[in-house]
């Protein structure tokens, strides 16, 4: 269903709005598709690497000199003997570890081999002595003590946390005295990981001047080219990043890894191409996951039901280096002072290094794990005060014109609709608090998330080209990337809605930096905002070239033209027309001609946040989410039943494409919640494949019922927000609700497994028979 | 040692170390890349493909256990270069985001068609348990199988 909130009656979209098939589509039913790994080329060696078997320990020495005597090894690298700096946020990463390896999985050593057989065996045969030194694994306690230090070599660090960021806004002890309620609780969350089903996979060739090209499905090329210079020591000018079709990443691929250098080192000493494929298990202990985030939180309401303080401690498990995932804490936070109207805030925040695996910029991005505290406070709340939660939600919804604490701007705002509309479909009013005889209940949450861009660097912008050659064909040359998320198919949309064209005619170049304009790359569900306002504004001025030819042609004033399917017809006199092949002809063969080519580039008004405070996005995403559960006493056992989602996405360009994303987003947001975890031992990742890491499959995930609501936003491409990220956020808080409905029992971690569940309500009930004043039994 | 078996009605005879899975010999020496490895382990199902008709997760098979027999892969489905019925509703339902499960998702919803061409959504949810999908939340894959399924009755 879509619901549109206003319509402007004078625009009439053709290719806006309809349901259509992804561009790519065909390709990929067929097996043509060609992915990282699939590339193949002449003289290619395949890569592979030496992991720590230590979660913490120094290393004394490396021994390769068996491994390079092994026939068919053309390179093994270690940090004894490459040119590496240190990389990341904080500079505290480096490919190759020289001194000291910090998590299960830290690469020590690389190998490159004629085949993945040989480079295995090669690996085999590398000796490291290693000193182990004692481990840290739990956050509180990483907190709390300084010993044992994880990075000793940054002298600025203060024990082992890497970040501290506090806000306050408003007075939040004085709030809390006038409070009539005020809940409190400590929530917390799992480390998980994105696991798509492509593994990471990288090629890296040298041409004989030097030239570097390396394919890699990141979604940040210009940035991973830069960093992949600065480290290496390489001429930025003289590297090509191409960008295979992406085998799904939800932010696992986002960021250079120590894999990316690795596999340019192994090329740079072999001289030959490598490819480095990460296998499943690696894919889950050496690449990025989703930072646990421990919360303490308190929120505070009036009699009525108004919001008066939120306050929070919160430590954010970050694991072994900062990467980007150390900034999840941020987006955490953004919930924490902004979903709902909370008009006084305060968060204390650390963001400390263990000796695990680290954390990255996952789908969500701290979003899920704060949403989880928030959201199950107001239902905690509601129940307090004798109010029912939603009502206790629309009270305190967020509104067009609202600016938050933290100065973040909501331009269009349809979380009210969201709320009424599951509300509706759920049967909230008439079945919440009365199922649980029948072990079934309803939870809500709801979502706030950026869609118009995350002001994180110094520009937020995204190039575009169009241009249109002789036979009429439209090219859309895009800094954004696809993952399989469609953006592709968005952006021609965009463009053809604004060219007057089919989308047939619009083709789409995104892959490769010697020919794409620059752009940050896909984060933050921003490349629909702002890869498609550069799409459209490109498009605009490739359009006016064509106009303004037709205008000499046909004798008529531009604003007295118009397009329809490719040819430019005078308004009132359609039989004076032209197509746009005839136009483009005309330009290049004139005299002083001239291609059809315009460039735009987006930057969306917004701030970088200074003191946590500006508006950091030029739009923001709304939604809401019911579910409902039955839960098996005996068991713990937990079944979702249905889950009804409503989304604000400003406008839906393509609404199959919008619902794919909020329908895969909330079916990873079901496997957090019920599912997915990396257990981890003695810091190592227990079982590191996909049948005991708990990926939902088609037996777990219930048909999911999606609503799009359109706000029609002022700054938006066609009024459009992101919605990349906004599906994976409620459905933790809102399962963890249900769940309280039907049991009584308050869920404080997720994922809530059987056994969990089943622990929860045995300890309720002793404490049930312990109030009562009977004896306990056992 | 020689392996001899049919893929997609092209009969082939390689050479073969004893050890090759079926996946590594269809995707390394037939060059057929169409079938995606994503774990080694059997738990994905992105290299499902069929063996004489039935759907077979291709990593934890031997090549030399396929000998003689008939295999067919996504590159076998759609005939002369059109897409299949399941295919093309695959393309018209947004079933397919990255790409990377469709194959071995589409092989194996076409082992459930043939056995059963009018299945239930239940019975299309157990056929397809084995393959992971990250990107859909599977509404879209089945909605496709169900209207593949009515295309193809309504043409018998």
């Amino acid at each position: 269903m879509t619901v549109t909130q206003e319509t402007n009656a004078a625009e009439e979209l053709r290719v806006v709005g309809k349901r259509l098939p992804k561009l790519d589509a065909p390709q990929k039913v067929t097996g043509q598709t060609v992915y990282a790994a699939d590339v193949h080329m002449p003289g290619l060696l395949y890569g592979a690497i030496l992991r720590s078997p230590h979660a913490h320990a120094r290393i004394r020495s490396i021994d390769v000199s068996a491994a390079e005597q092994l026939p068919g090894v053309r390179a093994v690298i270690h940090a004894g003997n490459v040119e590496q700096r240190p990389y990341g946020y904080g500079q505290d990463n480096i490919p190759l570890k020289p001194d000291k390896v910090r998590f299960v999985g830290d690469e020590v050593a690389a190998v490159a081999a004629i085949d993945e057989e040989t480079a295995h065996r090669a690996l085999e045969l590398i000796r490291v002595d290693y000193e182990v030194l004692p481990a840290v694994f739990d956050p509180f306690e990483s907190l709390a003590q300084e010993f044992p230090l994880i990075h000793d070599e940054l002298p600025d660090l203060i024990g082992n946390v890497s970040m501290r960021w506090d806000f306050e806004d408003g007075d939040v002890d004085a709030a809390a005295a006038e409070a009539a309620v005020v809940v409190e609780g400590d929530y917390s969350s799992p480390q998980a990981a994105p696991a798509p089903i492509e593994t990471h996979a990288v090629i890296a060739s040298f041409a004989p001047d030097g030239h570097l090209t390396v394919w890699s499905p990141v979604h940040m090329v210009f940035m991973y080219r830069k960093e992949l210079a600065d480290c290496l020591g390489l001429d930025w000018r003289h590297i090509t990043v191409i960008q295979p079709p992406v085998g799904g990443s939800f932010g696992g691929k986002i960021d250079i890894d120590p894999h990316d250098f690795i596999t340019v080192m192994l090329a740079l000493q072999a001289r030959r191409p490598v490819r480095l494929v990460m296998s499943r298990e690696e894919e889950f202990i050496g690449t990025r996951t989703r930072q646990p985030i421990h919360i303490r939180l308190r929120t505070g309401a009036d009699a009525e039901g108004n919001l008066l303080f939120r306050d929070a401690d919160v430590v954010s498990d970050n694991g072994a280096y900062n990467g980007w995932g150390s900034h999840a804490m941020l987006v955490a936070m953004n919930t924490i002072t902004s979903m709902y109207r909370v008009p006084n805030s305060r968060i204390r925040s650390s963001v400390v290094y263990t000796n695990k695996n680290y954390g990255g910029s996952v789908r969500g991005f701290g979003n899920p794990q704060a949403t989880f505290a928030v959201e199950q406070q107001m239902e905690e709340l509601a129940d307090a005060l004798g109010i029912d939660p939603m009502d206790l939600r629309l009270r305190n919804a967020n509104q067009s014109g609202d600016v938050t604490p933290q100065g973040m701007e909501i331009t269009s705002c349809g979380l009210s609709e969201c709320l009424r509309i599951v509300r509706e479909q759920s049967g909230w009013d008439e079945r919440r608090g009365k199922l649980r005889e029948r072990n079934r209940g309803l939870g809500a949450a709801a979502l706030i998330h950026v869609g118009g861009g995350a002001r994180i660097y110094g520009s937020d912008g995204c190039g575009a080209i169009v241009k249109v050659d002789d036979s009429g064909q439209v090219t859309l040359i895009t800094g954004a990337s696809e993952l399989g998320q469609g953006s592709e198919t968005t952006l021609a949309m965009i463009v053809a809605e604004e060219m007057g064209v089919p989308l047939d005619a619009v083709h789409v170049i995104n892959s490769n930096t010697d020919v794409k304009p620059w752009d940050v790359g896909v984060h933050a569900s921003r490349t629909t905002f702002v890869a498609g306002n550069a799409a459209r504004m490109a498009a605009a001025k490739a359009r006016d070239q064509l106009l303004e030819t037709a205008s000499e042609l046909l004798g008529a004033p531009i604003d007295e033209l118009h397009v329809r399917d490719g040819t430019v017809e005078v308004v009132g006199a359609p039989e004076r027309q032209i197509d746009y092949a005839r136009l483009a002809r005309r330009r290049l063969l004139r005299e002083e001609g001239s291609v059809v080519m315009a460039s735009a580039f987006y930057d969306p008004p917004t701030q970088k946040q200074v003191d946590h405070r500006g508006n950091i996005s030029a739009a923001y995403g709304f939604g809401a989410h019911v579910a409902e559960v039955e839960v098996d006493p005996g068991t713990g056992m937990v079944r979702l039943l249905n889950l009804w989602t409503a989304h604000d996405v400003g406008r839906a360009i393509n609404p199959m494409s919008c619902e794919g994303q909020i329908e895969g987003g909330a079916a990873m947001g079901v496997g957090l919640a019920l599912s997915e975890e990396l257990v981890i031992f003695d810091g190592e990742i227990v079982a590191p494949n996909l049948h005991d890491y708990g990926m939902p499959t088609t037996a777990d995930v219930p048909r999911i019922v999606v609503n799009l609501v359109e706000t029609i936003d002022p700054l938006g491409p066609f009024g459009a927000k992101g919605v990349g990220e906004a599906g994976i956020i409620p459905p933790p808080a809102a399962i963890a609700n249900a769940i309280a409905d039907a049991t009584g029992i308050r869920p404080r971690a997720y994922p809530m497994r059987p056994w969990k569940v089943k622990e929860w309500i045995d300890t309720e009930e002793r404490s049930h028979v312990i109030e009562n004043g009977s004896p306990v039994d056992g | 040692m020689r392996v001899e078996l049919s893929v997609n009605g092209d009969l082939y005879r390689r050479e073969s170390e004893p050890d090759l899975t079926l996946l590594a010999l269809l995707r390394d020496v037939l060059e057929l890349t169409g079938t995606k490895w994503g774990c080694l382990t059997g738990d994905c199902g992105a290299c499902t493909v069929l063996v004489d008709g039935e759907p077979i997760v291709s990593c934890l098979q031997l090549a030399r256990q396929v000998e003689g027999r008939e295999v067919t892969t996504v590159e076998g489905l759609a005939g002369n270069g059109a897409l299949d019925s399941l295919q093309a509703a695959f393309v018209s339902n947004g079933a397919a985001q990255c790409g990377f499960c469709t194959p071995g998702m589409i092989v194996s919803a076409e082992a459930l068609l043939r056995a059963r061409p009018s299945p239930s959504e239940a019975e299309i949810r157990e056929a397809l348990s084995g393959n992971l999908c990250r990107c859909t939340g599977y509404n879209k894959i089945i909605d496709a199988v169900l209207e593949a399924a009515g295309s193809r009755g309504a043409a018998a």
